[in-house]
C-alpha cells in the first residue's frame, strides 16, 4: 500500500525497466527510464510512453565505461505573481489569446515597463534559498532579437549582474537510483520577463500572435555543470520544483510551462580534462523526459565517441521527440548570436537592502533539504523522508499530525499508505481530503490506546477522509469501542466453538491451521471490534483445553 | 570682465519692432490693441501685483472668469488663424476635430460656476511623437502612418484635465532624429521668421506653432536640444526640464535616458505654468522623479515689483566653450550683451571652462543611436504600423522597416546597431558612458561654483531649408550647445535675448540658462525677469504682421 501511494506523490516517475544500464568507475549508476502511469501529487500526468531501443544496449553498456557525461541546466521558472513583471495585467494560463494584455505588453509606442516588485522578493527568496550571493546593486539589460512573440523587439533581462549567484542545491536520489546524497552548484538565477506564443494555423500557411504571456516574470536558474546522468538531471530539475513550490513562487509546473528545462550535454573520455562538443536539449516538459533525453543523447554522443566521430558532434540545439523517442537536430548554431545587451534605461538599478534581505531570509519556510535532514533525524527511512518532504503540503500534514502527539513512524506509516492510495484513487491532493492532522493523531492515539482495532480504525479513517468529522464522533455513533472484556469474549468463543462441531474435532485432530478460522468467526460476531490479542489468547486456552 | 562688451541695448534695440496693427497676440502694457484677446491684457487685476501681466494662460483665465470672452470664441480665433497661416508654416500633421466642442464643456462650467482648471481653455499643441488618445500620433513616420493609441501620455492627460484643449498634432523629424524638421516623412514645416528657413528641430512644428500664435503653448521632445534649439530659431521659450521631472510615459521614445517632454511658449511665465501642470511622479515611468514639485509660478513676479538689481547676488556662469570659432558672430555678440544684461540685473558673470563640452557632441550621437536602435525594434509591422506584405518573416521585417522608416532614423539605427554589436561595445557605447559620467561631474563642479550657466541655444540663427540636409555631420554640430545638457539630465530654459541679421531677415536668436537638477524654478525666475526687463524687444514674427492673418 505504501509503495502504491509513494508512485502517487514521487514527482520523478519510476524506473520500471531500465532500458541501458550500466555503472560507472565513480560508482554512479545511470538509467534510461521508461516512463511510468504515475501521476504526481500535484497536477502532472505523465503519459504513458513506449521504450525505443535505439542502440544496442550491450554495446553502449561496454563502450559506456570509458565516457563522462558533463551535464549542465537552464532552468525558466514563471512566478506565480498577480500581475505581470512590467505591467498590471493578470496572467492566467490557458485564458483565451490576446486577453490578458495591454499597451506595455503589448510593446505600444510611448509605453514603458514598471517592475513588479514581488518579482525582486521571489528573486530574492529563490537566490537564499539555492545558498546563492546575493547583487546587492544588480541591473535590467536589454536582450535584443527581432522574433513575432517579443513585442518590444527585445526581452529585458539581466545580463552582467545578475540577481543571485554563486550558490548550490542539496538532494537525495531516490533509493531506486542507488540514493545517495549530492550537492550541485548554482552559477546565477536572474529576472527576465517571458515572450508571448505562437500558434501556427494547421495549414502551416500562417502564424497568429498570442502575447498572453508576454511580460510574465521568470527567474533564470543556470547550474553548474555537475550533473553526470539523466537521473541527477531529472533530480535536480525536480528538487528545483520542490523548492520553488515550498517557497510559494512558482506552481513548477512543467505542463503549463511553469518549469522549463533546457539541457546541456557533453561527453569525453575519462580522463580527459577538456570539455566535449555541448548540445542543448529542448522541448522537456516532465522529468522523465529530461533524464531519457538526457540519457539517449549521452548514448548518442558515446556511440560516435566510439566509433571515431566524435567530429559529427556539433554544437546545436536538439529536440526532444517524445513520441520517437530520441532527440534530433533543431537548428545548428552559426557561431555565437549576438543580442547587442546594453542596461535597460527605463528600469532604475535593481538596490537591495540589507533590512530588505534579512527579512526575507527569516521568513523563509522550512525548505526540502532542513526538512529531510529533520525527519531523517527522526528516525524516518530515507523512502520515508523522500516521500513527506516532497510536497510541501503532505510535510506540512505530517507535522501538523506529530505536532498533536501522533508517533512518528505511525503518522508516517498511515499517511504514505491508505491516505496517499485515497488520494490517489479520488484524484484528490492532501489539501482536498477531509481529514485533519488533529483527527489522524486522535485515529492513532485511539489505535494504540486500545479503544478501537486497527480494522476498525481503518474503517473509521475513510470515513474521515470522505465525509470528514471527528473520531470520537465516529466511535460513538458507530459504536464501535473495542471488545476488551475477557468475559465477553471467551463467551463469543464458546458460542462459536460451539457452533462449529466439524471444524472443532479436525482442529483437536492436528489441524490447527484452522485456528485462523476460528479467530475470523469470533471477530465476525464481535463485528470486528474484539481485542484481537485478547481474542487469540482466550481461543488458544479453549481450543486447547480439552485436547 | 564683460565690460568691455558691447552696450547690451545696443544690439536689440537696432530693430524698430514692427507692431502689427492686425490682431496680435503677445500682450504688453506699452502697446494696448483692439482685438478681443489682447484687450483681455488691459482687464488683468492690478490688484495682484504678483500676476504675471504678459502671461497668455493667466490672461485668457482672467477673461474667461470675466466672461468677456468665450472659450469657443478663443478657439475659433485660434482656429482662424491656425488655418490662416498653416498652408505657409505646415506646423500641423493633425488638428483636433474637437475643439470647439471641448471648449463648449469649458463654457458649459462657467456658465454652471463650477470650478475650472488652471489650463482652462489654453490651446495646447502637441508634438506627434506624444500619444494622443483618438488622434493619429505618428512620430512623424511613415511605419505609424494612421496610427491612434488608445491613450493619453500622461502629460496630455495632465493637460486635459487641468482643462487644456489639445488643438492638433505638431511636425518633427522623424521620431525627433534631426534637428531642422525636414526629416518629417510628411511635410518640411517653415520658420515664421522667414518661410525660407527652417524652424529647428525636432520639435520645429510646436516651436513654429506658438511662434505664430497658432495655439497658446506647446508640448515638445528633447533629447538633444529639440525643444531649446527650435525655440532659438523661432524667438519663443523652450523649457526642457530635469531628466524624470516630467513623466515619460506616452512619449514614444527614441534615446529613453534622454528624452524629456518640454514645454513651448510665449513667455516664461506660461512654460512655468505648463511645467507645473505636466511634473511629477508618474506610477506609469519608472525613470520619474517622487520630487516635490514645487509651485513655479510663484518665481513669477510682475515687473514693477522689481528692485532696481532684481538678480543682485546671482552667479552666472558664461561657458567658454560656447563662444569659440565655430559660432556665428552675432549671435556671439548677442548671447554677450544678454550676459550685460544679466550683470546689469545685479548678476556677477564668470566665465567658466567645461573642457568635456565638445566630447559631448559624439558621446550623445553614440548613446542616443544606441537607444534608438533599439526603441525602434518594436516597429516591426507585426503589431501595428505600417506592414509590408512578404512571403516569409524575415522579408516581413526587412521591407516593413525599409518602406516605414526615413533615411536618417536608418541611418541612426545602423549606428546605434554597430555601437552595440560585440566586440565594439567597449570601444563605442561604454566609452561614451564614460564620456557622459566627466560631463555630469563637470556640470556638477561649474553649477556648484556658479547658480547658472549660460550659452547660446545653437551656434547660428535658423538656417535656410535645405542648406544642411545633405551634410548630416554639419547638422549634427549645430547640436553642440544642447546635448551636453541631456547628457547630465540639467534643466534648460532658452528665451529670445536678441536678433542676427542674415540679408532681409531679422532672426531670432535663444539664450540657453541651464540651472541645478530640480531647479527649474530658479531658471524660471531668472528667466522672466530677463524677459520683463528686455525693453522694446518684442518676439513676433512679421508674419503676423502682415495681411496674411487678416
Amino acid at each position: 500500500m505504501a509503495f502504491i501511494g509513494m508512485r502517487s506523490i514521487q514527482t520523478l516517475p519510476l524506473l520500471f525497466h531500465p532500458a541501458v544500464l550500466f555503472s560507472r568507475r565513480k560508482k554512479i549508476m545511470y538509467f534510461s527510464v521508461k516512463a511510468s502511469q504515475s501521476q504526481t501529487a500535484t497536477q502532472e500526468k505523465q503519459r504513458p510512453i513506449a521504450i525505443s531501443p535505439h542502440f544496442d544496449k550491450q554495446i553502449i553498456d561496454k563502450i559506456s565505461k570509458d565516457y563522462e557525461a558533463i551535464i549542465g541546466i537552464e532552468t525558466h521558472v514563471q512566478l506565480s505573481t498577480l500581475t505581470k513583471a512590467f505591467c498590471s495585467c493578470p496572467y492566467n494560463y490557458g485564458s483565451s489569446p490576446n486577453t490578458n494584455i495591454c499597451p506595455i505588453c503589448m510593446g505600444l509606442p510611448g509605453a514603458l515597463p514598471v517592475l513588479n516588485s514581488k518579482v525582486i522578493e521571489s528573486a530574492v527568496k529563490l537566490g537564499l534559498a539555492l545558498n546563492c550571493s546575493l547583487s546587492f546593486n544588480s541591473k535590467f539589460d536589454r536582450k535584443q532579437y527581432f522574433y513575432p512573440d517579443l513585442p518590444k523587439g527585445y526581452q529585458i533581462s539581466q545580463f552582467d549582474v545578475p540577481i543571485a549567484s554563486g550558490g548550490y542545491i542539496d538532494l537525495d536520489l531516490p533509493i531506486e537510483y542507488g540514493g545517495g546524497h549530492r550537492r550541485f552548484g548554482i552559477t546565477r538565477v536572474h529576472m527576465e520577463e517571458d515572450a508571448g506564443k505562437l500558434l501556427h494555423s494547421e495549414s502551416g500557411s500562417y502564424s497568429q500572435v498570442d502575447l498572453n504571456r508576454a511580460g510574465v516574470p521568470l527567474l533564470e536558474i543556470v547550474s553548474e555543470p555537475d550533473m553526470r546522468t539523466g537521473i541527477e538531471a531529472a533530480e535536480y530539475a525536480a528538487e528545483l520544483q520542490r523548492l520553488v513550490r515550498y517557497l510559494g513562487v512558482s506552481n513548477g509546473n512543467m505542463q503549463e510551462g511553469s518549469l522549463r528545462c533546457d539541457v546541456n550535454v557533453s561527453v569525453r573520455p575519462i580522463g580527459q580534462s577538456q570539455f566535449g562538443t555541448k548540445v542543448e536539449i529542448k522541448n522537456l516538459n516532465s522529468f522523465s523526459s529530461v533524464s531519457r533525453a538526457i540519457d539517449f543523447e549521452i548514448s548518442r554522443q558515446v556511440l560516435l565517441h566510439s566509433q571515431g566521430q566524435s567530429d559529427q558532434i556539433v554544437q546545436e540545439t536538439r529536440l526532444w521527440e517524445e513520441g520517437a523517442q530520441k532527440t534530433i537536430t533543431m537548428r545548428k548554431k552559426e557561431g555565437l548570436s549576438d543580442y547587442r545587451y546594453f542596461p535597460e534605461p527605463d528600469l532604475p538599478e535593481v538596490i537591495l537592502t540589507k533590512e530588505y534581505v534579512d527579512n526575507i531570509h527569516d521568513s523563509l519556510p522550512e525548505l526540502p533539504e532542513m526538512k529531510r535532514r529533520r525527519y531523517e533525524s527522526m528516525g524516518l527511512s530515507m523512502q520515508d523522508v523522500l516521500f513527506l518532504a516532497n510536497d510541501i503540503s503532505v510535510a506540512e500534514f505530517f507535522d501538523a499530525t506529530i505536532a498533536r502527539g501522533a508517533e512518528v513512524k505511525l503518522a508516517a506509516n498511515w499517511i504514505m499508505g491508505d491516505i496517499a492510495a485515497y488520494m490517489k484513487n479520488e484524484k484528490l491532493t492532501i489539501n482536498d481530503i477531509k481529514l485533519t492532522p488533529q483527527e489522524l493523531a486522535e485515529l492513532i492515539a485511539s489505535i494504540k490506546g486500545g479503544t478501537i482495532s486497527g480494522k476498525i480504525g481503518k474503517e473509521i479513517l475513510f470515513e474521515l477522509l470522505a465525509k470528514g468529522g471527528t473520531v470520537k464522533g465516529l466511535i460513538k455513533e458507530k459504536d464501535l469501542v473495542q471488545i476488551a472484556d475477557p468475559a465477553e469474549i471467551e463467551k463469543m468463543v464458546e458460542k462459536v466453538l460451539v457452533e462449529n462441531p466439524k471444524q472443532l474435532e479436525q482442529y483437536r485432530g492436528g489441524k490447527t491451521k484452522l485456528q485462523g478460522f476460528f479467530a475470523g468467526q469470533v471477530m465476525k460476531a464481535s463485528k470486528g471490534k474484539a481485542n484481537p490479542g485478547l481474542l487469540n489468547k482466550i481461543l488458544l486456552e479453549k481450543l486447547n483445553a480439552k485436547s | 570682465m564683460l565690460s568691455t562688451l558691447q552696450p547690451p541695448r545696443c544690439s536689440l534695440s537696432r530693430f524698430t519692432l514692427h507692431l502689427p496693427s492686425k490682431p496680435s497676440f503677445f500682450h504688453s502694457k506699452q502697446t494696448p490693441l483692439s482685438t478681443p484677446h489682447s484687450t483681455l491684457t488691459d482687464q488683468l487685476p492690478t490688484s495682484n501685483s504678483s500676476q504675471p501681466l504678459q502671461s497668455q494662460i493667466l490672461s485668457i483665465r482672467h477673461s474667461l472668469l470675466s466672461r468677456q470672452i468665450t472659450a469657443t470664441q478663443l478657439a475659433d480665433s485660434y482656429l482662424n488663424r491656425l488655418r490662416a497661416l498653416e498652408h505657409h508654416l505646415k506646423s500641423f500633421l493633425h488638428v483636433s476635430e474637437t475643439v470647439r466642442s471641448d471648449a463648449r464643456e469649458i463654457d458649459d462650467k462657467i456658465l454652471r460656476n463650477e470650478e475650472l482648471g488652471p489650463l482652462a481653455g489654453v490651446l495646447v499643441a502637441v508634438k506627434d511623437n506624444i500619444c494622443t488618445a483618438g488622434m493619429p500620433s505618428t512620430a512623424g513616420s511613415r511605419i505609424l502612418d494612421g496610427y491612434r493609441p488608445p491613450f493619453d501620455a500622461t502629460a496630455v492627460k495632465k493637460i486635459k484635465e487641468l482643462g487644456g484643449i489639445v488643438i492638433g498634432k505638431t511636425n518633427l523629424d522623424e521620431f525627433g532624429m534631426g534637428s531642422s524638421t525636414e526629416a518629417s516623412a510628411f511635410q518640411v514645416t517653415a520658420n515664421p521668421w522667414d518661410l525660407s528657413r527652417v524652424p529647428g528641430g525636432s520639435s520645429g512644428g510646436s516651436a513654429s506653432a506658438v511662434s505664430a500664435r497658432q495655439c497658446v503653448v506647446s508640448l515638445g521632445s528633447d533629447t538633444g536640444g529639440s525643444v531649446r534649439q527650435p525655440a532659438s530659431f523661432c524667438g519663443v521659450v523652450g523649457l526642457k526640464p530635469t531628466y524624470g521631472r516630467v513623466s515619460r510615459f506616452g512619449l514614444m521614445a527614441y534615446a529613453s535616458s534622454l528624452d524629456v517632454i518640454g514645454c513651448l511658449s510665449t513667455t516664461v511665465a506660461d512654460a512655468g505654468i505648463l511645467l507645473h501642470a505636466i511634473s511629477g511622479h508618474d506610477t506609469l515611468d519608472a525613470t520619474s522623479s517622487k520630487r516635490e514639485v514645487s509651485d513655479f509660478t510663484s518665481q513669477i513676479s510682475a515687473v514693477d515689483s522689481f528692485e532696481s538689481k532684481p538678480l543682485k547676488g546671482l552667479r552666472i556662469g558664461l561657458i567658454r566653450e560656447t563662444l569659440d570659432k565655430g559660432v556665428d558672430g552675432q549671435v556671439n555678440s548677442a548671447i554677450r550683451a544678454a550676459a550685460s544684461h544679466l550683470e546689469e540685473l545685479g548678476c556677477s558673470i564668470n566665465e567658466v571652462s567645461l573642457p568635456s563640452f565638445s566630447l559631448g557632441l559624439p558621446a550623445y550621437y553614440i548613446l542616443a543611436s544606441s537607444e534608438s536602435s533599439s526603441n525602434l525594434a518594436r516597429y516591426d509591422g507585426v503589431r501595428y504600423g505600417n506592414q509590408a506584405t512578404a512571403d516569409e518573416l524575415t522579408g516581413l521585417y526587412e521591407n516593413s522597416r525599409a518602406t516605414g522608416f526615413g533615411s536618417e532614423v536608418k541611418m541612426r539605427i545602423l549606428m546605434g546597431t554597430y555601437a552595440l554589436s560585440a566586440g565594439y561595445y567597449d570601444a563605442y557605447y561604454k566609452r561614451a558612458q564614460q564620456v557622459r559620467t566627466i560631463i555630469q561631474k563637470s556640470f556638477r563642479a561649474a553649477l556648484d561654483e556658479n547658480d547658472i550657466l549660460i550659452s547660446p541655444a545653437a551656434p547660428s540663427a535658423a538656417y535656410k531649408i535645405g542648406e544642411k540636409v545633405d551634410d548630416p555631420l554639419a547638422m549634427y554640430a549645430g547640436d553642440i550647445m544642447t546635448v551636453n545638457v541631456n547628457l547630465a539630465g540639467l534643466p534648460a530654459l532658452v528665451l529670445p535675448c536678441g536678433f542676427v541679421q542674415d540679408g532681409s531677415s531679422n532672426l531670432p536668436v535663444g539664450l540657453q540658462m541651464i540651472g541645478a537638477a530640480f531647479d527649474e524654478g530658479k531658471l524660471l525666475k531668472v528667466g522672466h525677469i530677463f524677459e520683463q526687463t528686455l525693453a522694446d524687444c518684442r518676439f513676433v514674427p512679421p508674419l503676423l504682421a502682415d495681411d496674411i492673418v487678416g
